[in-house]
């Protein structure tokens, strides 16, 4: 095994700072280290790649118009995970206005709480799958969430902000985050446990 | 007791710990009595977990090469930040 290339370690706020001053390269590096993340949270949302890269382009071009006005009141990537939501919500209005449901419509109906499959896991799905085998599960996994509980479920869970700041990216009060995010993670546990479940545990369906 | 339905609403709560601690130990008290909301409970963590450990695939070159060269045509024509 060829050992990682030594990486020198990535300083997020020094980047930012020499690229907010007008340093091509600094911003350059930051858009290197974030793309992949922007580009799979703008595929998971939109669930489509060409969307999924108007996304990805217009997230860092508008990052780079706007970079003075981020203050680091937050991290950067935050802020960049709030610009692309905006945009990936915009390309998922767009695609969906003449079809399916739009995001802010009321979603609480009583049997999303409803918890099915109770079976306990394999001990440990990483080592059951290989990477890409896992990644498609999860995949489709999300992309069987309504959207209203998959941006909820990208930006706390995947992308790790907080409720407040997932609340304010979406334009929601905190208690929507909360009761969408409850409904997210249920759902994806019972679509996960359908998959990851003992499989010895199957023989009670016969009882 | 708490039934299931008011221990799932709390779920959240529980598995983050930002309940106050009488709350979490009421919870705790149920999962410990109730072998259905214990596999809930574990298997919703374990979900989180594996979601968590997932990196995000390095983007396809053609996608990364645009990127890049819509970024540059930024650059030029704004010959700087901000």
């Amino acid at each position: 095994m060829s050992t990682v290339p030594a990486t020198p370690t990535f300083d997020e706020s020094a980047l930012v700072t020499r690229a907010q001053a007008g340093d091509a390269a600094a911003f350059s590096e930051l858009v290197e280290h974030y793309d992949r993340r922007v580009f799979r949270m703008a595929k998971q949302i939109t669930q489509n790649d060409d969307d999924a890269e108007d996304v990805l382009q217009e997230t860092f071009l508008k990052a780079y118009t706007h970079l003075s006005d981020f203050q680091g009141n937050s991290k950067f990537y935050t802020w960049l995970v709030r610009i692309a939501v905006n945009e990936a919500l915009m390309k998922l209005r767009k695609r969906r206005s003449d079809r399916t449901v739009p995001l802010d419509e009321p979603i609480d109906t009583g049997e999303d709480e409803m918890v099915r499959e109770i079976a306990v896991w394999d001990e440990n799905p990483e080592e059951t799958y290989s990477r890409d085998e896992l990644a498609k599960i999860l995949d489709q996994a999300i992309e069987s969430l309504k959207p209203a509980y998959r941006t909820v479920f990208i930006l706390r869970d995947i992308e790790e902000l907080s409720i407040e700041e997932t609340a304010e990216a979406l334009n929601l009060s905190i208690s929507a985050v909360k009761s969408r995010l409850l409904r997210a993670r249920l759902q994806l546990r019972e679509k996960l446990t359908r998959q990851f479940k003992r499989k010895g545990d199957d023989a009670f369906a016969y009882l | 007791m708490l039934t299931c339905k008011q221990f799932l609403r709390e779920l959240s709560g529980y598995l983050e710990k930002t309940l106050d601690p009488a709350e979490l130990a009421e919870l705790q008290k149920h999962v410990n009595e109730c072998p259905n909301c214990f596999v809930v409970c574990d298997t919703t963590e374990k979900t989180l977990k594996v979601f968590k450990g997932m990196e995000a695939k390095a983007i396809p070159k053609d996608i990364h090469s645009r990127l890049m060269a819509a970024i540059e045509r930024k650059l030029r024509d704004k010959g700087g930040c901000g």
